[in-house]
């Protein structure tokens, strides 16, 4: 039981952290301009494929350090020509616009990567299980992955509370247009933030392609959940980003790791039913099987209840 | 009044007409699949053009409405009750517009980013919840019916494609009525200045959340029809037909064709249908080119096909469409020959084989050669199509221009234009 | 002004539409009127790499076993129409009105149990609709035992083993080793992969009734993106065998996750190896992957059947032959037609019940009448690097087969009762 435990703690903490730098970027981005980009995702799996090309060539640590910069390149140009272009057609043409680069991005990988998966593996010097649990090894680069978010989380926190750019930035979350009047590049800012954004989720493709396998639907698999985080946390809140994503990811690991279901609550409470109710599958329903739709059950609710999320400070 | 009636009547004629001039089977389940496509557009604009509310789930009342549809043809066919086929859609609206009752009913306090993203859990929770109950849902393979176990109508089975032809018209025609009808109600009015300023829509009196919940079940119901359209028609329901991936294409439909104008989602379905039924056999770029079209459309077509077809109203009333003809003709030659050589380097880039066929010729896809031909192609028809620009530019800001030799007209302002049918508030 | 930019893209983009249409190969031209096949199969998507190599497959083995030796009734060809099913049961019904439209008869497809099921239900309400124009369906890879059983059609021939016999030989295999005591059984959560929990624990429970099943775990499909969770469950369990009937991401996610937790047993698949998976899998997986599959792997059984994979390497230097039966699916069809004299799909349904014939790899396969499943030695193979002739994904490692189950001792019993048109 307690092996079982502090291993899904153990996954949860990885998987929330993962969640956490896409995360990151978007509620940025959407603090700044007010966008959701559902192309965000994409970068990510941009990320991962150049990290696989590049590492076949150059190595693992090379590529991480170009292919974020690459991914933030391809942000920025999206921002400057495209979605600069729809901004004025209003906030649902930009999501619109967004929707469908996701859609062009996960054809062009397709175009030029083929649609098999990528044998893209994590570097040599991090694989190797780092300790051994009640049996079970924990691979070094897991660590190495939780390593990285935090660092982010730390960096992102310095940057946006404790240096000029950064208290630009924060004040552009609550009064974009007053910061404009202030004589800021407004759009440079814009295009920048984009970058660093799509950056940072470029990064965490580099860092989770190895892991999470590198395949064209890996922006689908990935991409709701992203959203998930970023509204439950709250739009434009980066503490309320990491908290939403441990939680998501410390939640969808219990829940898997548990045998409990519907059964044992109905048990406890002494009913039963045949197995040809008309309601079977309810009855019969197990933790594990609904893990994967927690998190927007988690959503509806936050956004029924509490709007602006759990730490936000703007509704839209 | 007599002009918009004789556009629904010549639209009752077209329908049909059109299987009379277009009869191969694979015709027929395209307007099918057309059919249930416009009614199910036209449904989400009621939500996002008249409404201004963006959703990114409603795929599920679709869904929905075609899984109760193909469980009540189950239903007859083991004759545990008795229903004609031709009312089987009906059922499957009433599903749809009970469920956007419940869901609207806690959804619809809000407009914008939130109910976008309520609407996407909605659709996620209702879609992967569709895997585990299987009973209702059938889990991957979907629940199957079939459609010829109801009364005759006047000795139709409908075992054949074209009889479904002809009930999915029959619906379409009367969906479609409605959907416009509705526009022009207090109800249909109120949603587009709910839209465009809620606060100003309630101090006159009315309560923004009641006027979009009314448009939402509105919206539910006729997504439910098309569900329903859709289970007679391929007798087969799946969670397909609940996931993002058909709330996402709803949704590009509806927006390619154009937003604003009620015409513009029925554009949208038509152009989609054909393009995902047809294109994809021709080459395996399709959803490359689909993407690529998607994107294009954003940027530079906001208001989506229909928009561009309106843009041309002004000259037409000005008499002036003639003089966009030959610019067109000039511009569309190295545009043509652009996407054409464009086409080619991306199938030949993309094609395994050594050689490459295309358009008739052969071209040796690992010889230098070929490329430079095409590329060259390429780069000198973008240029030539820039080169024609400016004498489009010059011929649009002519075609637009009232001439200046009418006195009358121009002392009474421009000519009032005759608001066209298929034309949302404005 | 935005106006001329506007028609400008709008060219652009109704022309990419409209003017793709012009891409077209155009089918070989022969003297004689052509038999044309509908290959439906996810050509884009999320299971393109399987269904785009099944078509390459197929027009492999028609050339090779048919259009090179002249075509069958005094010169007619094969011809091969690719339709692309994305996988949808949705647009599977639009390809088959396609090819029912073009006056296709033969249809040939295999991915996805959920699709097959839908096919084969179609097929038989359009047959009875349209006697005129009925439709012979050949399933080459789904492997749902309904298809044979409770859902058995006249016109549906199924091409591989179903996931029944091949648990029956996966299971003797594992029964014979004294060292497996506890088994995990994890899976997708569908059809198919309930049968292989049900029928696992059915099968282990006769065979070694001292096999402990210490997890029966079923997953939701193409959502998982991590295991390490299930893993967790799996180690803490004490297994020493894994059995699972995933494919696709799902496979190639979960066996990475078996690895790198370091967990040393033996996995049991139906899926582990080709498209990608192989490769990914590599050096890791040594001689821990097995998979449970008809016609042998290394070493291959005859020259013709080394032949046929050398000179399919040589046009197709990035794809394996992963699927033989559907090459033998394509010379029963040949001989079926020879024999029956016509390309009737009445006549050729009627030729091929309880056919025999000798596929390329020396051994000879049976149809049976009753429920129109196919009969053929199966095999269990490990992924490795050593002694393989004729490696996956040009990566070195490949199955080398170590256990075959003879073809009479995989024959089954069956539940259908098959419904038979008159002429």
């Amino acid at each position: 039981m307690i092996e079982v435990l502090t291993f899904a703690t153990l996954n949860g903490l990885v998987t929330g952290l993962l969640l956490f730098m896409l995360a990151s970027g978007l509620t940025l981005i959407f603090s700044m301009m007010g966008v959701l980009n559902f192309a965000h995702a994409s970068f990510y799996m941009l990320g991962a494929y150049f990290a696989f090309s590049i590492s076949q060539y150059l190595g693992f640590w090379p590529a991480l350090i170009i292919a974020p910069l690459l991914v933030g390149v391809v942000g920025a140009v999206v921002e400057r020509y495209g979605l600069r272009h729809v901004h004025k057609s209003g906030h649902v043409a930009e999501l619109i616009f967004t929707f469908g680069l996701a859609f062009l991005i996960e054809e062009v990988v397709q175009f030029f990567w083929g649609r098999s998966t990528k044998n893209y593996r994590q570097p040599e010097i991090l694989d190797f299980p780092l300790f051994t649990l009640f049996g079970q090894n924990f691979p070094a680069y897991k660590a190495f992955m939780i390593f990285i978010s935090i660092s982010i989380f730390i960096g992102l926190y310095f940057v946006l509370t404790r240096t000029r750019i950064g208290i630009i930035i924060q004040a552009a979350i609550t009064h974009p247009h007053t910061v404009g009047n202030l004589g800021h590049n407004v759009p440079f800012i814009f295009m920048a933030v984009f970058g660093v954004g799509s950056a940072l989720a470029g990064l965490a493709g580099v860092i989770a392609g190895p892991v999470l396998t590198t395949f064209p639907g890996m922006a689908l698999v990935l991409g709701s959940i992203v959203f998930v985080i970023v509204v439950i946390g709250g739009l434009g809140s980066l503490i309320g980003a990491l908290v939403a994503s441990l939680m998501i990811g410390l939640l969808q690991s219990y829940a898997i790791a548990s045998d409990t279901g519907m059964q044992d609550l109905l048990n406890l409470l002494g009913i039963s039913f045949e197995s040809d109710h008309i309601l079977n599958d309810i009855w019969t329903i197990t933790l594990p099987q609904i893990a994967p739709i927690l998190p927007f059950l988690l959503l509806v609710l936050v956004l029924i209840f509490k709007p602006t999320g759990l730490f936000g400070k703007r509704e839209s | 009044m007599i002009k918009q009636l004789t556009i629904w009547l010549l639209f009752a004629a077209t329908l049909l007409i059109l299987p009379e001039i277009f009869d191969s089977l694979l015709a027929i389940s395209i307007f099918n699949q057309m059919a249930i496509m416009i009614v199910f557009a036209l449904s989400y604009n009621m939500l996002l053009g008249q409404g201004g509310m963006l959703s990114f789930g409603h795929a599920v009342y679709f869904g929905l409405g075609g899984f109760l549809a193909v469980h009540v043809l189950r239903m007859v066919e083991y004759e545990s009750i008795m229903m004609s086929t031709t009312l089987v859609p009906l059922v499957g609206g009433v599903f749809g517009l009970l469920a956007a009752i419940f869901i609207g009913s806690f959804s619809t306090r809000k407009a914008g980013t939130v109910f976008a993203m309520i609407s996407l859990g909605i659709g996620e929770l209702v879609a992967a919840s569709s895997l585990i109950l299987v009973s209702f849902f059938g889990g991957e393979a979907g629940i199957s019916g079939d459609r010829t176990f109801g009364p005759p109508l006047f000795g139709i089975e409908f075992t054949q494609d074209l009889h479904i032809y002809y009930l999915g018209a029959v619906w379409m025609f009367v969906s479609v009525l409605l959907m416009y009808l509705f526009t022009k109600t207090p109800a249909g009015r109120m949603a587009n200045a709910v839209r465009d300023n809620p606060e100003r829509a309630e101090f006159i009196g009315y309560s923004a959340r009641k006027v979009r919940f009314i448009s939402f079940c509105a919206a539910g119901l006729f997504a439910g029809i098309a569900g329903g359209l859709f289970a007679v028609n391929y007798e087969i329901v799946t969670e397909e037909n609940l996931n993002a991936v058909t709330s996402g294409r709803v949704l590009l439909m509806a927006y390619i064709g154009g937003l604003g104008f009620f015409i513009g989602p029925i554009i949208g379905a038509i152009v989609l249908t054909l393009v995902n039924s047809v294109l994809s056999n021709y080459t395996e770029l399709w959803m490359l080119y689909l993407g690529i079209m998607f994107v294009l459309t954003v940027m530079f077509l906001p208001r989506g096909l229909a928009g561009f077809l309106m843009m041309h109203r002004l000259p037409w009333h000005l008499g002036k469409t003639r003089l966009l003809i030959r610019p067109y003709v000039l511009t569309a030659l190295p545009a043509s020959i652009f996407l054409l050589s464009l086409i080619g380097m991306l199938e030949m880039a993309h094609s395994s084989a050594a050689e490459f066929v295309y358009l008739g010729m052969t071209f040796n896809s690992s010889g230098i050669g070929s490329w430079i031909i095409l590329s060259t192609l390429t780069a000198a028809s973008f240029f030539a199509l820039r080169l024609t620009l400016p004498q489009l530019r010059a011929a649009w800001t002519a075609a637009n221009t009232q001439s200046a030799l009418k006195p009358s007209t121009a002392a009474n302002g421009n000519p009032p234009l005759n608001p066209s049918l298929k034309e949302s508030s404005n | 002004m935005n106006i001329p930019k506007q028609i400008r893209s709008f060219t652009l983009s109704c022309s990419f539409a409209a003017l793709a249409f012009a891409v077209s190969s155009a089918p070989a031209v022969h003297a004689q009127e052509p038999i044309r096949i509908a290959f439906i199969d996810p050509q884009s998507g999320t299971f393109a790499a399987q269904g785009v190599s099944g078509s390459l497959q197929m027009r492999f083995a028609v050339e090779h076993f048919v259009n090179s030796k002249g075509g069958v009734l005094n010169g007619r060809p094969f011809e091969v129409v690719t339709l692309d099913n994305k996988n949808s049961a949705q647009d599977t019904q639009i390809q088959l009105r396609r090819a029912i439209s073009d006056g296709i008869q033969i249809v040939f497809s295999g991915n996805s149990s959920a699709v097959a099921s839908v096919l084969s239900s179609s097929i038989e309400r359009h047959n009875r609709r349209n006697p005129e124009q009925r439709i012979i369906y050949f399933n080459h890879s789904a492997v749902d035992p309904i298809l044979t059983e409770q859902e058995c059609s006249f016109w549906h021939f199924r091409f591989d083993a179903h996931a029944d016999m091949k648990l029956d030989a996966m299971t003797t295999h594992i029964a014979a080793n004294p060292d497996i005591t506890r088994v995990y059984i994890i899976g997708q959560d569908y059809s198919f992969g309930q049968v292989v929990s049900e029928s696992t624990v059915r099968m282990l429970k006769e065979k070694r009734p001292d096999i402990e099943i210490v997890g029966n775990e079923l997953h939701p499909i193409g959502q998982v993106k991590d295991f390490t969770p299930y893993i967790t469950k799996i180690v803490s369990s004490g297994a020493n065998a894994v059995i699972t009937g995933n494919w696709g991401a799902d496979m190639v996610s979960l066996g990475k996750g078996i690895i790198d937790a370091g967990l040393d047993v033996p996995i049991y698949t139906f899926y582990a190896a080709y498209d990608g998976i192989t490769s990914t899998l590599g050096q890791a997986g040594k001689n821990k992957i097995r998979l449970v599959h008809n016609d042998q792997a290394n070493p291959l059984t005859t020259d013709a059947r080394k032949e046929y994979t050398r000179q399919f390497k040589v046009q197709h230097p990035n794809n394996d032959i992963t699927q033989p039966r559907i090459a033998n699916a394509v010379m029963m069809l040949a001989a079926a037609i020879e024999k029956a004299g016509s390309a009737d799909p009445y006549d050729i349904a009627v030729a091929m019940e309880d056919m025999r014939m000798t596929t390329m790899s020396g051994e000879e396969i049976w149809m049976r009448a009753d429920d129109h499943q196919i009969f053929q030695s199966l095999h269990v193979s490990v992924h490795t690097d050593e002694n393989v002739e004729f490696d996956a994904d040009n990566s070195g490692f490949g199955l080398v087969t170590e256990f075959t189950v003879p073809v009479e001792d995989t024959i089954t019993e069956t539940s259908c009762k098959m419904q038979r048109p008159q002429g």
